[in-house]
Protein backbone atom coordinates (compact mmCIF):
# COMPACT_ATOMS: atom_id res chain seq x y z
CA UNK A 1 0.00 0.00 0.00
CA UNK A 2 2.67 2.38 0.60
CA UNK A 3 4.64 1.66 -2.61
CA UNK A 4 1.55 2.23 -3.96
CA UNK A 5 1.22 5.99 -2.43
CA UNK A 6 4.71 6.86 -3.31
CA UNK A 7 3.99 6.19 -7.31
CA UNK A 8 1.07 8.03 -7.09
CA UNK A 9 3.36 10.91 -5.34
CA UNK A 10 5.46 10.30 -8.54
CA UNK A 11 3.12 10.67 -10.98
CA UNK A 12 1.98 13.90 -9.38
CA UNK A 13 5.42 14.95 -8.80
CA UNK A 14 6.03 14.44 -12.65
CA UNK A 15 3.44 16.35 -13.54
CA UNK A 16 3.86 19.49 -11.42
CA UNK A 17 7.41 19.91 -12.95
CA UNK A 18 5.84 18.95 -16.28
CA UNK A 19 3.67 22.14 -16.02
CA UNK A 20 5.82 24.07 -14.15
CA UNK A 21 8.73 23.94 -16.38
CA UNK A 22 6.95 24.62 -19.80
CA UNK A 23 5.01 27.30 -18.33
CA UNK A 24 4.86 30.45 -16.41
CA UNK A 25 3.16 30.22 -13.28
CA UNK A 26 4.64 32.88 -11.16
CA UNK A 27 2.40 35.41 -12.66
CA UNK A 28 0.55 37.11 -9.98
CA UNK A 29 -3.70 37.85 -9.99
CA UNK A 30 -2.71 41.12 -8.11
CA UNK A 31 -0.52 42.52 -11.40
CA UNK A 32 -3.86 42.19 -12.81
CA UNK A 33 -6.06 43.85 -10.57
CA UNK A 34 -3.02 47.18 -10.49
CA UNK A 35 -3.64 47.36 -14.19
CA UNK A 36 -7.01 47.11 -14.16
CA UNK A 37 -6.93 50.06 -11.33
CA UNK A 38 -4.50 52.15 -13.64
CA UNK A 39 -6.31 51.40 -16.50
CA UNK A 40 -9.49 52.50 -14.84
CA UNK A 41 -7.89 55.48 -13.64
CA UNK A 42 -6.32 56.67 -17.22
CA UNK A 43 -9.68 56.10 -18.98
CA UNK A 44 -11.08 58.69 -16.42
CA UNK A 45 -8.26 61.40 -17.19
CA UNK A 46 -8.80 60.67 -20.59
CA UNK A 47 -12.29 61.17 -20.67
CA UNK A 48 -11.51 64.80 -18.75
CA UNK A 49 -8.97 65.80 -21.55
CA UNK A 50 -11.30 64.75 -23.86
CA UNK A 51 -14.27 66.46 -22.51
CA UNK A 52 -12.20 70.15 -21.83
CA UNK A 53 -11.36 69.48 -25.81
CA UNK A 54 -15.02 69.34 -26.86
CA UNK A 55 -16.05 72.59 -24.75
CA UNK A 56 -13.76 74.81 -26.51
CA UNK A 57 -14.56 72.40 -29.87
CA UNK A 58 -15.84 75.04 -32.61
CA UNK A 59 -16.71 73.49 -35.78
CA UNK A 60 -14.16 74.90 -37.85
CA UNK A 61 -10.88 73.91 -38.99
CA UNK A 62 -10.58 71.20 -36.13
CA UNK A 63 -8.20 68.78 -37.61
CA UNK A 64 -5.20 70.80 -38.29
CA UNK A 65 -5.41 73.64 -35.43
CA UNK A 66 -2.36 73.46 -32.43
CA UNK A 67 -5.78 72.64 -29.80
CA UNK A 68 -5.76 69.10 -31.51
CA UNK A 69 -2.14 68.87 -31.82
CA UNK A 70 -2.82 69.93 -27.69
CA UNK A 71 -4.84 66.98 -27.51
CA UNK A 72 -2.90 64.23 -29.32
CA UNK A 73 0.02 65.13 -27.29
CA UNK A 74 -1.65 64.99 -23.83
CA UNK A 75 -3.62 61.54 -24.67
CA UNK A 76 -0.31 59.95 -26.05
CA UNK A 77 1.67 61.22 -23.12
CA UNK A 78 -1.17 59.55 -20.94
CA UNK A 79 -1.17 56.69 -22.81
CA UNK A 80 2.21 56.21 -22.44
CA UNK A 81 2.22 56.75 -18.36
CA UNK A 82 -0.46 54.45 -18.42
CA UNK A 83 1.41 51.68 -20.18
CA UNK A 84 4.61 52.55 -17.80
CA UNK A 85 2.84 52.27 -14.48
CA UNK A 86 0.62 49.00 -15.53
CA UNK A 87 3.95 46.82 -16.77
CA UNK A 88 5.65 48.31 -13.61
CA UNK A 89 3.36 47.36 -10.92
CA UNK A 90 2.52 44.34 -12.82
CA UNK A 91 6.57 43.14 -12.81
CA UNK A 92 6.41 44.30 -8.73
CA UNK A 93 3.58 41.98 -7.90
CA UNK A 94 5.19 39.27 -9.89
CA UNK A 95 8.65 39.61 -8.86
CA UNK A 96 6.99 39.62 -5.30
CA UNK A 97 5.71 36.29 -5.62
CA UNK A 98 8.52 35.10 -7.38
CA UNK A 99 9.92 35.73 -3.52
CA UNK A 100 7.39 33.68 -1.75
CA UNK A 101 8.04 31.06 -4.02
CA UNK A 102 11.45 30.96 -4.21
CA UNK A 103 11.28 30.62 -8.13
CA UNK A 104 13.04 32.68 -10.52
CA UNK A 105 11.60 35.70 -12.68
CA UNK A 106 13.48 35.44 -15.66
CA UNK A 107 13.65 31.75 -16.83
CA UNK A 108 12.96 30.07 -20.37
CA UNK A 109 9.46 29.89 -19.79
CA UNK A 110 8.68 33.71 -19.08
CA UNK A 111 11.05 34.70 -21.55
CA UNK A 112 8.70 32.15 -23.80
CA UNK A 113 5.61 34.11 -22.54
CA UNK A 114 6.73 37.46 -23.00
CA UNK A 115 7.94 36.40 -26.95
CA UNK A 116 4.68 35.22 -27.40
CA UNK A 117 2.71 38.17 -25.68
CA UNK A 118 5.15 40.66 -27.77
CA UNK A 119 4.20 39.03 -31.25
CA UNK A 120 0.66 40.32 -31.75
CA UNK A 121 1.14 43.10 -29.40
CA UNK A 122 4.15 44.53 -31.47
CA UNK A 123 2.00 44.01 -34.41
CA UNK A 124 -0.91 46.00 -32.89
CA UNK A 125 1.08 48.25 -32.07
CA UNK A 126 2.18 49.32 -35.55
CA UNK A 127 -0.85 48.89 -36.86
CA UNK A 128 -2.66 51.63 -34.46
CA UNK A 129 0.52 53.28 -35.42
CA UNK A 130 -0.12 53.41 -39.30
CA UNK A 131 -3.48 54.30 -38.62
CA UNK A 132 -2.43 57.32 -36.37
CA UNK A 133 -0.23 58.41 -39.35
CA UNK A 134 -3.27 58.76 -41.51
CA UNK A 135 -4.84 60.52 -39.05
CA UNK A 136 -7.32 57.59 -38.61
CA UNK A 137 -7.82 57.61 -34.82
CA UNK A 138 -11.49 55.78 -34.86
CA UNK A 139 -10.97 52.38 -34.67
CA UNK A 140 -7.86 52.73 -32.12
CA UNK A 141 -10.05 51.52 -29.11
CA UNK A 142 -11.36 48.71 -31.25
CA UNK A 143 -7.74 47.77 -32.44
CA UNK A 144 -6.21 47.80 -28.86
CA UNK A 145 -8.84 45.22 -27.81
CA UNK A 146 -8.33 43.03 -29.88
CA UNK A 147 -4.73 43.21 -30.54
CA UNK A 148 -4.41 42.32 -27.00
CA UNK A 149 -6.86 39.87 -27.20
CA UNK A 150 -5.02 37.89 -29.67
CA UNK A 151 -1.88 38.37 -27.55
CA UNK A 152 -3.38 37.06 -24.24
CA UNK A 153 -4.55 34.19 -26.45
CA UNK A 154 -1.43 33.61 -27.95
CA UNK A 155 0.49 33.96 -24.48
CA UNK A 156 -1.65 31.31 -22.56
CA UNK A 157 -0.24 28.32 -24.03
CA UNK A 158 2.78 29.40 -21.86
CA UNK A 159 1.20 30.32 -18.59
CA UNK A 160 -2.22 30.14 -16.55
CA UNK A 161 -4.89 28.91 -19.26
CA UNK A 162 -7.31 31.28 -17.80
CA UNK A 163 -6.07 34.43 -19.40
CA UNK A 164 -7.30 32.60 -23.08
CA UNK A 165 -10.88 33.36 -21.61
CA UNK A 166 -9.80 37.22 -20.46
CA UNK A 167 -8.40 37.34 -24.79
CA UNK A 168 -11.90 35.75 -25.98
CA UNK A 169 -13.40 38.51 -24.17
CA UNK A 170 -11.37 41.35 -25.06
CA UNK A 171 -11.70 40.29 -28.55
CA UNK A 172 -15.33 40.28 -28.19
CA UNK A 173 -15.55 43.78 -26.75
CA UNK A 174 -13.58 45.04 -29.50
CA UNK A 175 -15.82 43.56 -32.31
CA UNK A 176 -18.43 44.92 -30.77
CA UNK A 177 -16.90 48.55 -30.13
CA UNK A 178 -16.21 48.31 -34.15
CA UNK A 179 -20.03 49.50 -34.36
CA UNK A 180 -20.48 51.75 -31.67
CA UNK A 181 -17.37 53.77 -32.78
CA UNK A 182 -18.08 57.26 -30.59
CA UNK A 183 -17.54 54.55 -27.11
CA UNK A 184 -14.35 53.17 -27.80
CA UNK A 185 -13.16 54.86 -24.31
CA UNK A 186 -16.25 53.46 -22.69
CA UNK A 187 -15.31 50.32 -24.22
CA UNK A 188 -11.17 50.52 -23.50
CA UNK A 189 -12.28 51.33 -19.50
CA UNK A 190 -14.16 47.73 -19.79
CA UNK A 191 -11.93 45.79 -21.67
CA UNK A 192 -8.60 47.08 -19.84
CA UNK A 193 -9.85 48.17 -16.49
CA UNK A 194 -12.69 46.11 -15.47
CA UNK A 195 -11.66 42.99 -17.02
CA UNK A 196 -8.06 43.29 -15.67
CA UNK A 197 -9.58 43.76 -11.96
CA UNK A 198 -12.00 40.82 -12.38
CA UNK A 199 -9.87 38.78 -13.86
CA UNK A 200 -7.18 39.84 -11.34
CA UNK A 201 -9.45 38.86 -8.14
CA UNK A 202 -10.37 35.51 -9.80
CA UNK A 203 -6.57 34.63 -10.57
CA UNK A 204 -5.43 35.53 -6.94
CA UNK A 205 -8.54 33.92 -5.18
CA UNK A 206 -7.90 30.35 -7.48
CA UNK A 207 -4.44 30.28 -7.40
CA UNK A 208 -2.20 33.54 -4.82
CA UNK A 209 -3.93 32.90 -1.65
CA UNK A 210 -3.03 29.53 -0.79
CA UNK A 211 0.56 30.07 -1.20
CA UNK A 212 0.43 33.30 0.47
CA UNK A 213 -1.30 31.35 3.40
CA UNK A 214 1.24 28.56 3.50
CA UNK A 215 4.32 31.36 3.56
CA UNK A 216 3.04 33.83 5.86
CA UNK A 217 2.72 30.84 8.68
CA UNK B 1 2.33 -13.57 -15.06
CA UNK B 2 4.65 -10.82 -15.64
CA UNK B 3 5.92 -8.77 -12.76
CA UNK B 4 5.33 -4.75 -13.26
CA UNK B 5 8.03 -3.86 -11.38
CA UNK B 6 10.35 -4.91 -13.64
CA UNK B 7 9.31 -1.97 -15.85
CA UNK B 8 10.27 0.37 -13.42
CA UNK B 9 13.58 1.70 -14.00
CA UNK B 10 15.78 1.90 -11.20
CA UNK B 11 17.36 4.96 -12.70
CA UNK B 12 14.64 7.18 -12.53
CA UNK B 13 14.35 5.96 -8.80
CA UNK B 14 15.12 9.28 -7.51
CA UNK B 15 12.95 12.17 -7.24
CA UNK B 16 15.45 14.70 -8.63
CA UNK B 17 16.29 12.43 -11.98
CA UNK B 18 12.32 12.12 -12.18
CA UNK B 19 11.52 15.88 -12.22
CA UNK B 20 14.62 16.50 -14.03
CA UNK B 21 13.62 13.93 -16.99
CA UNK B 22 10.04 15.48 -16.36
CA UNK B 23 11.59 18.58 -17.45
CA UNK B 24 13.39 17.62 -20.00
CA UNK B 25 10.18 15.48 -21.24
CA UNK B 26 7.95 18.76 -22.04
CA UNK B 27 10.86 21.06 -23.22
CA UNK B 28 13.37 20.92 -26.54
CA UNK B 29 15.81 22.07 -23.83
CA UNK B 30 16.62 23.20 -20.33
CA UNK B 31 19.58 25.05 -18.66
CA UNK B 32 21.28 24.32 -15.52
CA UNK B 33 19.80 26.93 -13.29
CA UNK B 34 16.52 26.24 -14.71
CA UNK B 35 16.99 22.31 -13.62
CA UNK B 36 18.00 23.75 -10.10
CA UNK B 37 14.75 26.23 -9.57
CA UNK B 38 12.42 23.60 -10.83
CA UNK B 39 14.18 20.99 -8.39
CA UNK B 40 14.79 23.02 -5.64
CA UNK B 41 18.29 20.83 -5.82
CA UNK B 42 21.96 22.25 -4.40
CA UNK B 43 24.66 22.52 -7.68
CA UNK B 44 26.50 19.50 -6.12
CA UNK B 45 23.41 17.55 -5.95
CA UNK B 46 21.77 18.26 -9.07
CA UNK B 47 24.92 17.94 -10.74
CA UNK B 48 25.62 13.95 -9.87
CA UNK B 49 22.51 12.97 -10.90
CA UNK B 50 22.54 14.77 -14.26
CA UNK B 51 25.75 12.98 -14.66
CA UNK B 52 24.29 9.93 -13.96
CA UNK B 53 21.29 10.36 -16.64
CA UNK B 54 24.10 11.38 -19.13
CA UNK B 55 25.78 7.76 -18.51
CA UNK B 56 22.92 5.85 -18.97
CA UNK B 57 22.67 7.67 -22.29
CA UNK B 58 19.51 9.25 -21.65
CA UNK B 59 19.93 12.59 -21.84
CA UNK B 60 22.74 14.68 -24.00
CA UNK B 61 24.62 17.77 -22.50
CA UNK B 62 25.53 20.57 -24.48
CA UNK B 63 28.10 23.04 -23.08
CA UNK B 64 28.21 26.94 -24.26
CA UNK B 65 28.41 30.26 -23.31
CA UNK B 66 26.30 33.24 -23.14
CA UNK B 67 28.85 36.44 -22.67
CA UNK B 68 31.74 34.60 -20.13
CA UNK B 69 29.14 32.76 -18.11
CA UNK B 70 28.88 29.03 -18.88
CA UNK B 71 25.66 27.51 -20.03
CA UNK B 72 24.97 24.35 -19.98
CA UNK B 73 22.08 23.10 -21.51
CA UNK B 74 20.45 19.62 -21.17
CA UNK B 75 17.90 17.45 -23.93
CA UNK B 76 16.29 14.04 -23.55
CA UNK B 77 17.71 11.64 -26.26
CA UNK B 78 15.70 8.80 -27.76
CA UNK B 79 16.79 6.39 -25.67
CA UNK B 80 15.71 8.38 -22.44
CA UNK B 81 12.50 9.39 -24.08
CA UNK B 82 11.37 5.35 -24.51
CA UNK B 83 12.59 4.47 -21.26
CA UNK B 84 10.55 7.39 -19.50
CA UNK B 85 7.80 6.72 -20.94
CA UNK B 86 7.90 2.80 -20.60
CA UNK B 87 8.45 3.99 -16.38
CA UNK B 88 5.65 5.92 -17.02
CA UNK B 89 3.58 2.69 -18.02
CA UNK B 90 5.27 0.92 -15.53
CA UNK B 91 4.12 3.16 -12.49
CA UNK B 92 0.41 3.31 -13.91
CA UNK B 93 0.24 -0.30 -13.73
CA UNK B 94 1.91 -0.92 -10.26
CA UNK B 95 -1.08 1.51 -9.33
CA UNK B 96 -4.15 -0.08 -10.96
CA UNK B 97 -3.09 -3.25 -10.24
CA UNK B 98 -3.18 -2.29 -6.12
CA UNK B 99 -6.02 -0.54 -6.75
Amino acid sequence: MNENISHLESLKDIKSIMERSSRFITLSGKSGIAAGIIGLFSAFIAYQIISKYYKNYNYIGVWKTSDFKALEQQLFLLAATTLVLALSFGFYFTWQKAKIDNTNIWNASSKRLLVNLCIPLIAGGIFIIGMLANNEWQFIGPACLIFYGLALINGSKYTYDDIRYLGYLEILLGSINLFYIGFGLYFWALGFGVLHIIYGIIMWHKYDRKNEAISSK
Amino acid sequence: MSNPIEHLNKIFDSRIRLGIMSALMVNAEVNFNDLKDLMQATDGNLASHLKGLEESGYIKVQKGFIGRKTNTLYSVTKAGDKAFKEHLIALEKMIQSTK
